[in-house]
């Protein structure tokens, strides 16, 4: 078996906004448009992902938080029906989605031997979370790629935002270990908006984009700064700041998703391609798109 | 009886170990016990309703509430899935649910009626469900905890959901699901070996736990917030703020903790309170008024260039603040005076107890266990007594009397989450010393001989029962 490799990782927002946006035949509520521009960002990045040929998606997920350490799906398959817990009126979903478990098995396996604890769904009426159903939809609609999932440890809102970073770096390098091993090409995907401070109304019809900017413009600064650092190949020192971009933007990256996806990517020190930054509902999202392949400065 | 609106009002911990195991832990039987007890309290009530409020189920837009009249599945928990499926159908006042949210609605919160099959009503609800109203005696009612609202908000939402009880010229019980501390322990953990992720954790709990047990809901309220600073209150645990709008902002209650337990570290309490005056609605226009403004509402105003994320910005009015109904002078019921914990424990392994009074109580960090002699459960003959045709006794082996106390003993502090190596102290009665004292006194050193509790034995001229001899016990829990 050659050495496998992550090919590709992506900053990969999850708002149902997006799917319902994009009326695809799983999803039961319709709309008339909406958020074109993420949905173009993501259109960009999902050819560039095609183009990788990738063996497996690997997500890391907010809204599957877990309190305990981290949980790894067991069972090869899983279907039902996803409804957001927040925006029921837009995401009603049937997913069909295939699990590689061996290399599930085999990141858990190198999590727990670094003294984390871990946990495996072998719950056949286990719902998968609606955070990575959206990103694995967005990125491959085709559903035609085996996948990971990895839920989010919670420690940065029990203790702080260093021991969720030290557990996201755990769980990245880990990731990374797995990933070469198993003789795979990975792509992995953060599910994690930026700034995430939502407004508490929404229009009338929920795709009337009159309504739609972010929320304030500190939020809008931090998201640049952060983007600005990301296309400047600067994550190392975006990894530094990203305590106090959680606090100040109350960004969803305090979940660990990003952290986790920077260390699993060896910190990438080359550009990334912003496909894409848009807000939903106020809070603030991007597409971004690390392949250490690609010719450097092609944005 | 009660004329207000709410019979009785609960907090419980929505964790799912005490509905999916209870056998996995003493803790999570302690916790199941007590939801019981309350079950039996809601079966008995006069209520039309039950009204939830979990912090479990987080809302950004303003409030949801269930108005699926029949809402059914297959439940998973996103972190307990190992412990099971929950099943469920339940049954919904979709009528209250749409009366409550026009309540909500005419404050200017965004509201939405939940309807869609397959919505994920979350765990904390269904566990307080499957366990205070498994039968769907009551109708439910359930509102979202909103993530952003602050103390203002979520008071005035309580409120509302009076007024909707006044509305609807129903009663409820009323149901705060939450936990107090919610710090998760992050090392491998043996659920027989419970405990609070942090002693500062615990002792704040217990701080929140005896203003409960007193009744004051409205203190609680006010210094929720720097609860939730120092021990993470659940969702900052503003579900108490919640609550205590529904109740009339007072801390006219009595208050009964009926169990305080660790899970995975959390603090999980089951707290009873009871009214001592009618629970009434505050007025729409008295509930708008506000002395502090929402902070959601307030970051919202100051960030709405264009005025179009509320179409109407209505400046605070400073109002009268809610003071305690309850008078100075009120005396509160003994048993909840000052103690935390203090309930009562018992055992059905053993014997049924000959007059008012428990096996066992807690009380603090001490377990008082009644006196306890050989009698066994359900059944008329004593261990080790002979008796005649007229009850009166012939013969009696202090043996055997003694080592059926000593069991009947560990049964009870196991009950109780205790061991028979946990004892402090004993006082031994015995009803003939010169006769029965050698041979007591070997029984017992087999038992106690290596743990060592103190001990006084005294020579009594008779015990309730034709018993010879009887043990009453100091444990740790």
């Amino acid at each position: 078996m050659g050495k496998g490799s992550i090919v590709a990782g992506v900053l990969a927002p999850h708002p149902p906004h997006l799917v319902y946006a994009d009326n695809p035949p799983q999803n039961e509520p319709r709309s008339e448009c909406g958020w074109e521009v993420l949905r173009w960002a993501y259109e960009r990045c999902r050819a560039s992902i095609r183009a990788l040929n990738p063996d497996v998606l690997l997500v890391h997920s907010p809204h599957w938080p877990s309190f305990i350490g981290h949980h790894f799906l067991g069972l090869p398959r899983f279907q039902g029906l996803s409804v957001d817990p927040v925006f029921p009126h837009l995401f009603r979903y049937r997913y069909d989605v295939k699990v590689d478990v061996e290399l599930s098995l085999q990141i858990r396996d190198r999590v727990a031997a670094q003294g984390q604890l871990t946990s495996v769904v072998e719950n056949p009426d286990f719902r998968l979370d609606y955070g990575s159903i959206i990103c694995l939809h967005l990125i491959n609609p085709s559903w035609d790629i085996p996948v990971v999932l990895i839920s989010a440890n919670q420690s940065a809102f029990y203790y702080s935002n260093e021991v969720g970073a030290d557990v996201a770096k755990i769980v990245g390098n880990a990731t990374r270990e797995a990933v070469e091993a198993s003789g795979k090409r990975a792509v992995l995907l953060a599910s994690s908006s930026l700034s995430h401070r939502h407004f508490v109304h929404e229009p009338e019809i929920p795709e009337d984009m009159s309504f739609e900017r972010i929320h304030h413009h500190g939020q809008y600064l931090w998201d640049m700064k952060v983007l600005d650092m990301m296309r400047k190949g600067q994550c190392r020192e975006l990894l530094d700041i990203m305590p106090e971009f959680n606090e100040m933007a109350t960004a969803e990256t305090k979940v660990g998703s990003l952290n986790w996806l920077l260390e699993a990517l060896g910190v990438p020190d080359y550009p990334a391609e912003v496909h894409g930054y848009g807000t939903v509902i106020g809070t603030g999202n991007a597409v971004v798109e690390w392949t250490a392949s690609k010719p450097r400065g092609a944005q | 009886m009660n004329q207000g609106l709410i019979s009785k009002a609960y907090i419980v911990s929505g964790m799912p170990h005490s509905y999916l195991t209870p056998e996995a832990s003493p803790s999570f039987a302690r916790l199941s016990e007590a939801y019981a007890k309350i079950r039996r309290e809601i079966e008995e009530s006069d209520a039309d309703l039950i009204l939830y409020f979990s912090t479990q189920w987080l809302s950004i837009l303003g409030y949801m509430f269930q108005a699926d009249p029949s809402p059914e599945w297959l439940h998973v928990d996103q972190n307990w899935h190992q412990l099971g499926s929950i099943p469920y159908k339940f049954a919904i006042d979709t009528a209250f649910a749409q009366s409550y949210a026009e309540e909500v609605d005419a404050l200017g919160y965004k509201t939405r009626l939940i309807n869609y099959h397959g919505f994920p009503i979350d765990t904390g609800t269904i566990v307080a469900q499957k366990l205070l109203n498994p039968q769907n005696r009551l109708p439910a009612a359930i509102v979202s905890c909103n993530m952003y609202s602050e103390k203002d908000e979520t008071t005035r939402v309580g409120q509302a959901a009076a007024r909707a009880l006044q509305a609807s010229g129903k009663k409820a019980i009323a149901v705060l699901v939450s936990n107090l501390s919610n710090r998760y322990l992050v090392e491998a953990y043996d659920p027989k070996n419970n405990r609070i992720s942090s002693k500062k954790d615990d002792e704040w709990n217990r701080k929140i736990l005896d203003l409960l047990a007193k009744g004051s809901l409205e203190d609680v309220s006010q210094c929720t917030r720097e609860f939730a600073r120092q021990a993470n209150g659940d969702q900052k645990f503003k579900g108490a703020w919640w609550l205590n709008g529904l109740l009339g902002q007072s801390n006219a209650f009595n208050g009964q903790v009926l169990a305080y337990e660790p899970v995975w570290g959390t603090g999980a309490a089951i707290v009873a309170l009871t009214p001592t005056q009618p629970v009434q609605a505050v007025a729409l226009e008295q509930s708008q008024s506000s002395e502090e403004g929402s902070q959601a509402a307030l970051v919202e105003e100051l960030t709405d260039f264009e005025g179009r994320s509320r179409p109407h910005t209505t400046a605070p009015v400073r109002a009268e603040r809610a003071e305690s109904k309850l008078p100075a002078e009120t005396k509160l019921p003994a048993n909840t005076q000052d103690a935390f914990p203090d309930f009562e424990i018992n055992s059905e392994k053993s014997a049924e107890p000959v007059g008012s009074y428990p096996h066992a109580r807690r009380y603090g960090d001490l377990l008082f266990l009644s006196g306890i002699g050989p009698r066994q459960p359900g059944q008329k003959e004593i261990p080790g007594v002979t008796l005649d045709a007229d009850g009166r006794i012939v013969a009696y082996d202090v043996r055997v009397q003694t080592l059926a106390v000593i069991e009947n003993i560990r049964r009870v502090l196991e009950s109780a989450g205790s061991s028979l190596e946990k004892v402090i102290d004993v006082q031994a009665y015995l009803t003939n010393m010169k006769a029965d004292f050698k041979v007591y006194n070997e029984v017992y050193n087999e038992a106690f001989g290596k743990i060592r509790p103190t001990r006084t034995t005294v020579e009594v001229g008779a015990l309730p029962t034709p018993i010879a001899v009887e043990f009453k016990v100091m444990a740790r829990p």
